[in-house]
């Protein structure tokens, strides 16, 4: 129902050259399944006693049987029996499948549990063992297969169905469901089983495939179908006895079930690949990208003064990065970060302050692409000709290999990630996993490293390092964790440390602890932090400096004790929309109207214009460039004198909120109940 | 005229040596009409009372009501829950609409009327078109553009899909919200939107509401009594202002001194000390 109104994912997944040729190869075999009895029966029937067991000629491709029956036209014929018995057979193993698996859904906890345990009993015993037992219960001949075969493939379905279902039913929306007082039954069907169907319809046509094969393998047994019925297994029975002296009687329908056999599974397996990960088409994109980069060189600001002094650590002039379709999360950002400088990097979800510390840090992968005019740490060129990190304009000059490269930013650069449960490998411990950057980067002994990763884990200030260091990530708490992701990002003696929303997973009390934690740390070692927050709070809590990204683009730069002195408009809006303690409660939260720019349809001008109190048509036209002042406060704005003359907490007039669905907040809702 | 008590509940994860008491022996009461701020680290079980509250979890001891009589579990829930995850709160495969139409009451009960926000009714039972019209109004309740019902959850950002989520639970026409985290998972330019709503809905329908969060300011902004949970009991409990601006326990101390101030630096740690 709803996959009418979407496009489905399955569709698209069977849209892959693999795909279309097997699913081609699919339906060639259906349509035969289909038409070959009605066409041919005659001619798969007819004796032809004068030519009896015949080797391959012109008249009988295969030759013929003991009654001289043409067996090419009894392996087109039998692919009905064989096709309709293999799906058949998986028809009633999904539906049996689907009973047990979704039981314990629809029954409760106790007999759910007492079902998923007959389930996991089951799946005990191969496949094949079962289905040679159900084949004696049922009986020989084509019927007692098909049940056998269904239900032996039954437990394997249900055990599938229970564990999909059982990830889907721990999920919220299941959850608000079952407070709305949505029903068992309903639950199921309208949430769990279209939330699982997809995988299931893939190891269905996957299955079948299975079953074909296994029909053959009980027919050649002789417990499958009987003469005068034959299906593809029963022809290969009869053909293999007489395999030395005529060898095409058991190569046909060998053959038959080799491709039908093939063609299930190549297309599940399509599906299957589709499914896992859908395959973006890059295109030209490199060199177009390639291309915007040389052609706004003449119109990029020349960096700040500042960075000609010898303390520059990391230099990042005009940063591009790109997605297929035309996609520009990040459209030529500037920006240095000094010796011992902490640098906050600020904006909403969307702003691109994500995707520029990825390719800073050189993890960007295809579909990405990623430009610069100038990517440096330490002096060392970070840009690569090939890559992720291709200029197009061939190899920069001083570039390190591949290989060299991820080593010099193993050792010289460390990187702290939000989540740190997800960072960490769940089955190593943590020792190990610090011990393993050591020697990975920077060659030290096994034991060596191990005495190192103890002595970093009590750099984080971790109590009982060597106790720690034997525990597995999932012992610690969320605190602990993250203290366990700095000191992997200071195993080498890194010159800069990228901390990627370190502390937003975390509590307000634990979070405090770890800023100061990366604070000490930074100034210990003397080093260069590159801090990414969605908070400009917490950010003008740790950094010296910071910049504040919409849209792909840096719009202000300004010391962290500035706030206050702010010029941007989107910066301005962004303080005011975190409530303080001080917050007055009367009055509305300051909200920003509309939502963030979209970075697949970005406008022509400033990017926050749609959004912006202040904006002229002069905004709408031209995008401003993100000029200097004495200070060295940096801001892209058109009218940063009007802003000025307005207090900073008032940057949003309250009137431009009520047009936008974002924002709709107290005038609408009295005007309806009223 | 909805108050929600819990008394001396309890919630235990797990059984024998594994048990682990997530809610120990809480006394918490929401007043009718009134937000309590619920604040604590993660892990103090403040998400647990909540999903104990509206069925998810069973408490292992203690009672639950709502006006003095055990939360009914069956037809009309009174109690609804928003979901701190907005991307994980909606299934994919619904459109909004649908999502909203669900959770509105197969039969229209006796509310309707007086209660104010739920009117259409045909024969006691609602007609599919009367639940769309239903979704649709409750979708510009929380201020969502038109044609929001039509979209799936994937075509919206994260504070519509958390409107969203909203507009269900009121759909189900509760006395008592409980909104765990609603605003966490959200940008700050967001979360100052939601809390609006929130707080505009919330005085309109004269709801009581259970408000969980570990911000403070967050909490402050919205709540008119805060109750404090720590390793599953609740330390402290009382109007806001007098909460807030003269805390009693040690950990509302901490907590306070840890809401992020714009511009105050933070000094480094110092070594040595071990938290």
């Amino acid at each position: 129902m709803a996959a009418s109104r979407r496009p489905g994912t399955l569709r698209k997944a069977a849209r892959t050259p693999l795909g279309i040729a097997s699913g081609i190869l699919l339906g060639l075999i259906l349509l035969l399944a289909i038409l070959a009895p009605v066409l041919w029966t005659s001619q798969a029937n007819a004796l032809d006693v004068v030519n009896m067991q015949q080797g391959p000629s012109a008249k009988h491709w295969l030759g013929t049987n003991l009654l001289g029956q043409d067996l090419f036209y009894q392996v087109l014929v039998a692919s009905r029996l064989s096709v309709g018995l293999a799906l058949g057979a998986t028809a009633i193993g999904v539906s049996a499948g689907l009973v047990l698996g979704t039981a314990p859904v629809i029954l409760g906890r106790r007999v759910g549990r007492f079902i998923t345990s007959v389930i996991n009993v089951a799946v005990a015993f191969p496949a094949l063992l079962l289905a040679l037992f159900f084949a004696v219960i049922f009986g020989i001949g084509a019927q007692g297969a098909l049940l056998a075969i269904g239900f032996a493939s039954a437990p394997a379905f249900a055990r599938l169905v229970r564990t999909l279902s059982a990830s889907v039913a721990g999920l919220d929306y299941i959850a608000a469901a079952r407070i709305a007082g949505v029903s068992r039954f309903r639950l199921l069907t309208r949430h769990v089983l279209p939330n699982i169907g997809e995988p299931l319809i893939v190891n269905a046509t996957i299955a079948a495939g299975d079953a074909l094969l296994s029909f053959a393998g009980l027919s050649f047994l002789g417990l499958g179908v009987q003469a005068p019925s034959y299906d593809w297994g029963q022809l290969l029975n009869d053909g293999l006895q007489h395999i030395y002296t005529r060898p095409a009687w058991a190569l046909g329908p060998g053959v038959a079930v080799v491709i039908a056999g093939l063609a299930f599974n190549l297309f599940g397996e399509a599906l299957a690949v589709g499914l896992g990960n859908s395959v973006p088409r890059l295109g030209k994109l490199r060199s177009a990208l390639a291309a915007a980069a040389a052609k706004s060189k003449a119109v990029i600001p020349q960096p700040p003064s500042r960075t000609a002094a010898g303390d520059a650590m990391l230099h990042v002039r005009d940063l591009r990065v790109a997605f297929p379709g035309g996609v520009h999360p990040v459209r030529g950002v500037s920006f240095t970060v000094h010796r011992g400088e902490a640098v906050g990097l600020v904006g909403e979800s969307g702003s691109g302050k994500s995707l520029t510390a990825l390719a800073v840090s050189r993890l960007l992968e295809d579909p990405a692409q990623v430009a610069a005019a100038e990517l440096t740490l330490l002096g060392q060129d970070l840009r690569t000709a090939g890559g992720g990190a291709g200029t197009g304009r061939g190899r920069a000059a001083g570039a390190m290999p591949d290989r060299e490269l991820r080593r010099f930013l193993g050792t010289k650069a460390g990187l702290v990630f939000q989540d740190p449960m997800t960072s960490f490998n769940p089955v190593k411990r943590i020792g190990p996993q610090l011990a393993e950057v050591a020697a990975e980067h920077h060659g030290l002994s096994a034991r060596q490293a191990r005495e190192r990763a103890v002595d970093r884990l009590r750099a984080v200030r971790i109590p009982r390092p060597e106790h720690r260091a034997r525990q597995f990530p999932h012992e610690l708490s969320g605190g602990m964790r993250q203290r366990a992701m700095i000191g992997m990002a200071v195993m080498g003696e890194p010159a800069l440390v990228i901390a990627d929303e370190p502390t937003t997973a975390l509590d307000v009390t634990v979070q405090r602890q770890v800023l100061r934690l990366l604070k000490s740390i930074q100034a210990a070692g003397d080093m260069g932090l590159l801090f990414i927050s969605h908070d400009i709070t917490v950010v003008s809590q740790v950094c010296d400096r910071v910049l504040v990204m919409y849209a792909g683009k840096i719009v202000e730069t300004l010391p962290a004790d500035g706030l206050a002195d702010a010029r941007h408009p989107y910066t301005r809006a962004l303080l005011a929309a975190v409530p303080s303690m001080e917050t007055p409660r009367e009055e509305p939260l300051a909200v920003i109207p509309g939502r963030p720019a979209n970075p697949a349809d970005l406008p022509v001008g400033c990017a926050f214009a749609a959004r912006c109190a202040f904006a002229s048509a002069k905004c709408r036209a031209e995008d401003p460039a993100l000029v200097a002042d004495d200070s060295g406060h940096e801001v892209a704005c058109w009218h940063v004198d009007q802003v000025l003359a307005v207090e900073p907490t008032a940057a949003v007039p309250t009137d431009a909120l009520i047009a936008d669905p974002e924002s709709v907040s107290a005038p609408q809702i009295a005007g309806e109940t009223a | 005229m909805s108050e929600l008590r819990f008394e001396n509940v309890t919630v235990r994860y797990g059984t024998g040596r594994h048990a682990h008491v997530a809610v120990d022996g809480v006394d918490l009461v929401v007043p009718s009409g009134h937000v309590v701020g619920l604040v604590g680290e993660s892990g103090s079980g403040k998400s647990t009372l909540a999903r104990a509250a509206v069925g998810l979890v069973t408490p292992a001891s203690g009672r639950i009501l709502l006006d003095d009589k055990p939360v009914p579990t069956r037809g009309r829930r009174p109690l609804q829950m928003v979901f701190q995850d907005p991307y994980a709160s909606l299934d994919p495969r619904m459109t909004t609409g649908e999502s909203i139409a669900e959770a509105i009451p197969r039969r229209a009960a006796t509310r309707g009327a007086e209660g104010g926000y739920f009117s259409i009714t045909e024969g006691g039972k609602l007609s599919s078109a009367c639940r769309h019209a239903e979704a649709e109004r409750l979708a510009e309740l929380v201020g969502l553009p038109p044609g929001t019902v039509d979209k799936f959850p994937a075509e919206l950002s994260g504070g519509q899909r958390q409107r969203v989520a909203l507009a269900r639970a009121l759909a189900g026409r509760p006395d008592v919200i409980i909104a765990d985290e609603i605003t966490s998972a959200l940008d700050v330019s967001t979360q100052g939107a939601v809390l609006n709503l929130v707080r505009e809905l919330q005085r309109e329908l004269r709801l009581s509401m259970l408000f969980i969060s570990h911000n403070l300011a967050v909490v402050r902004y919205v709540a008119d009594y805060v109750a404090v949970m720590y390793q599953g009991r609740v330390v402290e409990h009382g109007p806001a202002e007098r909460v807030l601006l003269d805390p009693g326990h040690d950990y509302t101390r901490e907590l306070l001194a840890a809401v992020p101030r714009p511009g105050t630096k933070l000094e480094p740690e110092t070594p040595g000390v071990t938290p």
